[in-house]
């Protein structure tokens, strides 16, 4: 796996706010198909790695680069170009509250493929269908849950077939039952058409169930602190902050002794 | 007789009886959909079978395109009356076409469009809202009210940060388009009336005509009407995304009166400073008044004073800022009422914003009708 060319390649990463270094010298390679989960506490910088990923922020340093291309010296037509094969589904959803959930997926199928009206909505139809929510292409946002929110938006970030899919926190206030079915499409979508997934979470249950691959952050050393199988690394962690992570049961030990 | 003919690397067409059997072979996905569509429309179109098989064995993987190119297929033969049937899904094709609901959408038919409501319900339904909408608008305007009757009794109980926040971005932030906006107000009355009074010898009359103007009429609602723009729209979005943030229900389960708290605070920093800005406004307008007439119209700075402080008179002041008293309540009510009635998303807030302008213009000049009307009949200050 690790001989194959990375779809992300980012190397020496330096992410700033100010005068704040959020992340320093991040080096990371992740692989086509595979299933990234990027965890981490609260201030981490986890949603500042993805950002950048997407070239929504510059790098102070480093650089970031997305199937062969510097993210952050592409020109605004090849940014463009680049971000179709990308597809993102943010936490709240973010679908436009003024358009139907039909609307809102055949917007980027009407913007970027040469599909005919019919096709568009039934390939709606068939997107609606793939996360469950058939029947409610009419509908708009405000009439949906939090969890079919979700599923939308996921519906309209796969639009396009992207090669690469972030997630910034899908299971984030959802029930339980909810993000465990979240989970399985994600599982799904990801053996179906074999996209690369870049998934921002803390919730462990999600990570054991969907991840490849699990790197985690911390906050102190502003970088990468544990990478690898979810599974290895709850038995082998070695880091304090890891082995607290993956196994919380430790904490609840800690806090008796104490 | 059974012919069979190869006629694309992506399909197999074998003729039955009563059809054709299609052989699907390869990847049917995004790649392959264009070509394949086209060629295989073209095939149903010439042969117009009345039963099509197709068959899915040789297909190696499927996506949601190639579920879109069988629906194609399907759609066409049941719009000519004929008989589609998808046979051969094994494995992860299988897979694919139970994923992407194909059985569920074939079955669902053609998808029905959201339908217009009946015209008697939707009037029905928009008189009750508007009825509803008009109660809150009495409960809020009582709420309003009491609140202000609140401040009176027990000044202390007000939020003064926000009010001097208010009274800042209100009336400080606004000094400078409201006097500008005065000053060429006051210039032009002054310039276009000299051309008229110049031709009866009288543009010694300009200072008169000027002052009378800006103080009655024109300060008090071009700053009203800069206030509504820049504050009222202002509230109208503060409070709406703080209701679809649920920060109004957040201030009512700590067991905060929202309206006290937010609109209470907005509503006595507009009453104190608008009149305020009112008073600049006249000022800022006299001033271009006086530079037409010093410089254009050949009037000394002193006469032009002296004329200006002869007609006008402290009532006269006084029920300019009376009207600003009024218009400035108006803005504050009207931007923080919309603001509540928001509902739903961020076009919701967009709506809000806009109605809490328009209405506050709206109100602005009828209430001024009305006070020209008191002015005219019934005032002290009469003009005749």
């Amino acid at each position: 796996m690790e001989d194959r060319k990375p779809v992300i390649r980012i190397q020496g990463l330096v992410a700033r706010y100010g005068d704040a270094t959020i992340l320093d010298n991040v080096n990371l390679d992740l692989h086509a198909g595979q299933i990234t989960v990027v965890v981490g506490g609260s201030g981490c910088g986890k949603s500042t790695l993805l950002k950048h990923i997407i070239g929504l922020y510059k790098p102070w340093a480093g650089t970031i680069e997305m199937d062969g291309k510097n993210v952050a010296a592409l020109d605004d037509a090849g940014y463009r170009e680049l971000m179709r094969n990308v597809g993102i589904l943010y936490q709240s959803g973010a679908l436009l509250g003024s358009l139907t959930v039909g609307e809102n997926i055949a917007l980027p199928i009407l913007e970027y493929t040469d599909l005919d009206r019919d096709s568009v909505a039934a390939l709606v139809r068939v997107k609606l269908g793939m996360v469950h929510l058939s029947g409610y292409e009419n509908h708009l946002p405000s009439e949906l849950s939090g969890g079919m929110l979700k599923r939308a938006g996921l519906a309209r970030a796969m639009a396009l077939n992207p090669k690469i899919l972030f997630f910034d926190e899908p299971s984030a206030g959802l029930d339980p039952i909810t993000a465990a079915d979240l989970d399985q499409l994600i599982l799904r979508l990801s053996r179906l058409y074999g996209t690369t997934m870049v998934v921002v979470t803390h919730e462990l249950r999600s990570i054991f169930t969907i991840a490849d691959r699990c790197v985690m952050l911390d906050k102190s050393t502003r970088g990468v602190i544990a990478d690898g199988d979810p599974r290895v690394l709850k038995e082998t962690a070695t880091h304090p902050a890891v082995r607290r992570f993956f196994n919380p049961e430790l904490i609840e030990a800690d806090q008796e002794a104490d | 007789m059974h012919g069979r003919a190869r006629e694309n690397p992506g399909f197999e067409v074998e003729e039955t009886k009563d059809g054709i059997v299609l052989s699907l072979t390869g990847a049917l996905d995004t790649h392959s959909y264009p070509g394949l569509k086209k060629d295989l429309e073209r095939l149903v179109a010439r042969r117009c079978p009345a039963r099509l098989e197709i068959r899915l064995e040789k297909v190696s993987r499927m996506d949601d395109h190639g579920v879109l190119l069988l629906l194609g297929l399907h759609q066409k033969m049941r719009r000519r009356g004929g008989e589609c049937h998808v046979e051969g899904a094994a494995g992860p094709v299988a897979e694919a076409l139970r994923m992407l609901r194909f059985e569920e959408i074939c079955a669902a038919g053609p998808l029905k469009k959201r339908r217009l409501p009946n015209p008697v319900v939707a009037l029905g339904e928009e008189a009750i809202r508007h009825a509803l909408a008009m109660r809150e608008m009495f409960v809020f305007t009582g709420a309003v009210l009491l609140g202000l009757l609140k401040v009176c009794v027990s000044p202390f109980s007000l939020r003064w940060e926000d009010t001097v926040y208010s009274m800042r971005r209100v009336g400080v932030d606004a000094l400078p388009i409201v006097a500008l906006i005065s000053f060429l107000l006051g210039f032009i009355i002054a310039f276009m009336s000299s051309a008229q009074l110049r031709q009866f010898g009288a543009n010694s009359y300009v200072a008169y005509l000027v002052a009378l103007a800006i103080v009655r009429e024109l300060g008090p609602i071009m700053t009203a009407i800069v206030v509504a723009g820049r504050s009222g729209s202002a509230f109208a979005s503060e409070i709406g995304t703080m209701k679809i943030n649920e920060e109004l229900n957040a201030l009512t389960t700590m067991g905060f009166d929202p309206v006290y708290f937010l609109v209470v605070p907005k509503t006595v920093a507009s009453l104190a400073v608008v009149p305020l800005l009112t008073l600049f406004a006249c000022l800022f307008g006299i001033v271009g008044g006086l530079v037409v007439g010093v410089f254009i119209l050949d009037l000394t700075y002193s006469q032009y004073v002296k004329q200006t402080l002869e007609v006008l008179t402290l009532p006269d002041l006084a029920w300019s800022c009376g009207k600003s008293v009024v218009f400035a309540f108006i803005v504050a009510w009207t931007g923080c009422l919309r603001g509540f009635e928001v509902k739903g998303g961020a076009l919701a807030v967009g709506g809000a914003t806009t109605s809490a302008v328009v209405t506050s213009i709206f109100l602005i000049i009828v209430i001024d009708s009305l006070f020209a009307v008191v002015q005219l009949y019934y005032g002290a200050f009469a003009l005749t």
